[in-house]
């Protein structure tokens, strides 16, 4: 498989610029390395900018509500875990409309990857705070500037015991496509939240904004994800310093290993024609 | 009462009535008679007052009467709250020692449960038994058969608790022999037949299973929640996985994700629930992927009554969903039908790739009743995918692919060498996003009017009795079912009824042509509306003479309809 294996022919709807183009390439790439065929891959989204993003790949797709991704996602590996299953979701999709989702899915641990376009703004309906937009931050809406405390994602994924909680940058489309390769090797809820600059709504956190401020925690051969206190110190850190790179790990077993299902047939392929049910008629005599 | 009698069990929560109604149920079942039992119980685990009530005839029966012929009163409260249900010549088993009751009443059978309990089996948790014991006396049952199902009840707790329970059960059957000496209350015990005594909730769980749903998920809610206890309790048996929501509007979006990866899924609720869902209905319909939905009704709005029945969602899941998109509602009336219904909707949201609703109610989901043992074969599991093997062949595609009957084929994600897109926004035959209006039009087409199409072929017919010959048809869908009946076959020839175990697509050719003679129309319905009646009016335009309606959260019984219908007569 190549990169044009993955190609669709759906036209692309983002503005000329979008941060969600450097996903779309690190997913490509990231799929492509793993040798996964476009057949043996669900893109699950909801709706926003980042939903619309497996259409504009070559896989398969369920592309859903508002905030409903995940649900569909996890289940759809559940009865078939044969699938590679991916969420393509957005900070206003996943931690606002879908915020409880979210949670419990981290605490289900279904071996799905989900990944964020966090653009810290509402793209799809033109400008209004997210979930994860900087106070302050002037809005058609928000005309005083944001006043709600923003959602710290990493950290929330943290204290629910998330086993890969990871941070990407869209414009650094090979350092996100190794993060994108490892929460899909991650066995279990991956979390990657993509830095992704909204270049119509979002004049605060550009290209410049992020730039300046990124660095790859990974760099430092010191620090060791698997350590949940220093990853909760590196996860609160935003501002002047944003770090990127795979921030927590946990080995913990998955959905699949604790329900058992990883040990039976996928339960796509169970016969159901002649189920017999016979033998639960003792339990009514 | 010639034939017939009927017991009631109350107490607080918590005090047992459910057990001693169990091994009573097992016990009449074990003399060849036949019974119908139903539980009234409030939304609180421990306190208040409940009931079990039985009603055991030796001709199969299928609702209720208002009046008990025994109560047995396991608290005080019990004694006054029941004293007027009583029927005529009913007796109040009480142990008035314990309950505390000084006057003497001629409609007392004062039995000494507590202290039996307690001298013999060492804990006032033996009451239950000696009131089996009681019973079996009352009822001119042997003492054999009630040792039996004391046995099987309780083998579990090992012999020594099993030998107590007996040693318990027979001072009250004893007693009871040598002090009540009415025979009131003897049967005759009917043939032993291979029967099965389940709830209209435990029917669609084994349905559900029979059917091959593979992928179960639900947040809990009464009265609903006895189909997931159901399907889990045989979910490592059947290769079935059991999922717990975060909420309802998970669980419905859980069963797609399951349902568009190939397994069929299922998920159940009560109104509340059902509101949460219904966006995720419009998804089924929206992206034809099937799902089975449950709703089992209880009084709302918003909280309402959570253990009590009602059928007041008619309108709603008629409506439900924004958009317009074709769904089908079944409306079964008995605990078969909850089975075959429930096959039935399983087979049909896959052929037709469309959501498909089981509109119940908290009486048929905790009612019981003795039936035939399922025919397995009556309705086959019919899988309407591209196979496995057919994948293999299968080029170019189109999830959303136009066709004569509006049905595409349906291919699984993996199993073809392709890639299936489905989408909530409109799309075109790929399954990609479009704002084209000829494309809009040819996929409304195929999701309504084609779809419904052939929905309309295959409608679950209605049930008549007496159209032709009655003087008036009582009309009514769902749990309505046994009392309709039986009150048509004790007035003569005066009632006749008709009983639609499907809602939509509504019936509406044969309904006008079943009731094209009939004299006076009456629905029977629990709800305030009467929205049986205005969707009669709306798909048939047929003239109904009035409605019946039942609203304060109990269901109807034989004594409650027949005296409504003297309004009318």
């Amino acid at each position: 498989m190549n990169i044009s294996d993955f190609k669709s022919n759906d036209e692309i709807a983002w503005c000329p610029g979008c941060g969600d183009f450097g996903i779309l390439t690190s997913l490509k790439k990231a799929l492509v390395a793993l040798g996964k065929k476009p057949k043996d891959v669900l893109l699950v989204s909801g709706i926003g900018q980042a939903a619309k993003l497996p259409h504009y790949i070559q896989s398969n797709c369920f592309n859903g509500l508002h905030g409903r991704a995940i649900p569909p996602a996890a289940a759809a590996k559940i009865a078939n875990r044969n699938l590679t299953v991916i969420v393509t979701t957005g900070d206003g999709d996943c931690y606002g409309e879908g915020g409880n989702h979210f949670m419990h899915n981290i605490r289900r641990n279904v071996d799905i990857t989900v990944i964020v376009h966090n653009n810290q703004i509402y793209g799809l309906t033109k400008g209004q705070a997210s979930p994860t937009t900087d106070p302050g931050y002037e809005t058609k809406v928000q005309t005083g500037g944001v006043i709600l405390e923003p959602l710290h994602p990493l950290e929330m994924a943290i204290a629910l015991g998330c086993g890969f909680v990871a941070r990407g940058y869209s414009a650094d489309t090979e350092h996100l496509s190794r993060l994108i390769i490892e929460g899909i090797t991650h066995k279990g809820f991956a979390l990657i939240d993509v830095l992704q600059p909204c270049v119509t709504f979002n004049k605060k956190n550009t290209y410049e904004w992020y730039g300046k401020r990124i660095y790859k925690v990974n760099d430092d051969p010191a620090y060791d994800p698997h350590d949940k206190t220093a990853a909760y110190q590196k996860a609160c850190e935003w501002g002047e310093r944003i770090p990127l790179g795979i921030i927590y790990r946990a080995d913990k077993p998955s959905y699949e290993d604790k329900s058992g299902i990883s040990r039976m047939p996928a339960l796509v392929e169970t016969e159901i024609n002649n189920i017999d049910i016979a033998p639960t008629f003792k339990d009514f005599r | 009462m010639p034939n017939e009698f009927t017991i009631k069990i109350a107490g607080e929560a918590g005090q047992g009535m459910q057990t001693i109604g169990a091994v009573l149920s097992r016990l009449y079942k074990k003399a060849g008679l036949h019974i119908f039992a139903n539980q009234d119980y409030m939304s609180r685990v421990r306190g208040g007052n409940n009931f079990f009530q039985l009603r055991v005839s030796e001709k199969p029966v299928f609702t209720l009467r208002q009046k008990a012929d025994i109560v047995v009163a396991l608290d005080k409260k019990s004694v006054t709250l029941h004293k007027a249900g009583l029927s005529d010549k009913g007796i109040m088993v009480l142990d008035r020692k314990q309950s505390g009751i000084l006057q003497a009443d001629s409609s007392f059978f004062d039995v000494a449960l507590h202290e039996w309990a307690v001298s013999i089996g060492g804990s006032d948790i033996f009451i239950n038994t000696a009131a089996c014991g009681v019973m079996a006396g009352m009822t001119a049952i042997a003492f054999e058969p009630l040792g039996e199902v004391i046995r099987e009840a309780f083998a579990e707790k090992g012999s020594d608790i099993v030998e107590k329970n007996i040693k318990v059960a027979k001072a009250g059957y004893e007693f009871t022999q040598g002090n009540f000496k009415k025979k009131t209350f003897s049967l005759k015990a009917g043939p032993l037949k291979d029967t099965l005594f389940l709830s209209g909730n435990e029917a669609i769980a084994l349905g559900a299973i029979k059917a091959g749903c593979k992928f179960y998920t639900a947040y809990p809610m009464t009265p609903s929640t006895s189909i997931m206890n159901t399907v889990a309790h045989y979910a490592t048996q059947y290769n079935i996985v059991v999922e717990q929501a975060e909420d309802e509007i998970a669980a419905i979006n859980m069963a797609l994700g399951a349902s568009f990866a190939g397994v069929r899924a299922m998920t159940a609720t009560s109104g509340g629930g059902f509101a949460l869902m219904v966006e995720g209905l419009s998804l089924a319909g929206m992206t034809e992927t099937p799902v089975v939905i449950a709703e089992v009704q209880r009084p709302a709005p918003a909280t309402g009554f959570p253990t009590r029945t009602e059928q007041a969602d008619l309108d709603f899941l008629l409506h439900a969903g924004h958009g317009e998109f074709a769904r089908v509602i079944y409306t079964p009336g008995t605990i078969e039908e909850a089975f075959y219904l429930t096959l039935k909707a399983f087979n049909i949201a896959e052929k037709y790739q469309i959501p498909v609703l089981i509109m119940s109610d908290q009486h048929l989901a905790d009612s019981y009743r003795d039936i035939e043992p399922f025919d397995v074969n009556k309705i086959k599991v019919e899988r309407f995918i591209i196979t496995k093997e057919e994948s293999q062949k299968v080029e170019g595609y189109r999830r959303y692919k136009l066709t004569e009957s509006g049905i595409s084929p349906r291919a699984i994600p993996s199993w073809i060498e392709g890639v299936i897109y489905a989408d909530s926004d409109e799309h075109t035959e790929e399954g990609h996003i479009t704002e084209d209006a000829s494309v809009r039009i040819q996929m409304v087409e195929k999701r309504l009017y084609k779809k419904m199409a052939g929905l309309c072929g295959e409608i679950e017919k209605p049930t008549e009795y007496n159209v032709t010959g009655a003087s008036c048809v009582l009309l009514g869908f769902g749990s309505t079912y046994g009392v309709l009946r039986e009150l048509c076959e004790q007035s003569g020839n005066a009632l006749g009824f008709v009983h639609f175990p499907q809602v939509w697509p509504f019936p509406s050719k044969e309904t006008n042509q079943i009731l094209k003679d009939a004299k006076k129309i009456i629905t029977v319905e629990n709800n305030a509306l009467g929205q049986l009646a205005r969707l009669l009016k709306r798909e048939c335009a047929i003239r109904i003479h009035g409605s019946i309606l039942r609203f304060d959260g109990r269901p109807f019984d034989l004594e409650y309809v027949d005296a409504q219908l003297k309004k009318y007569s």
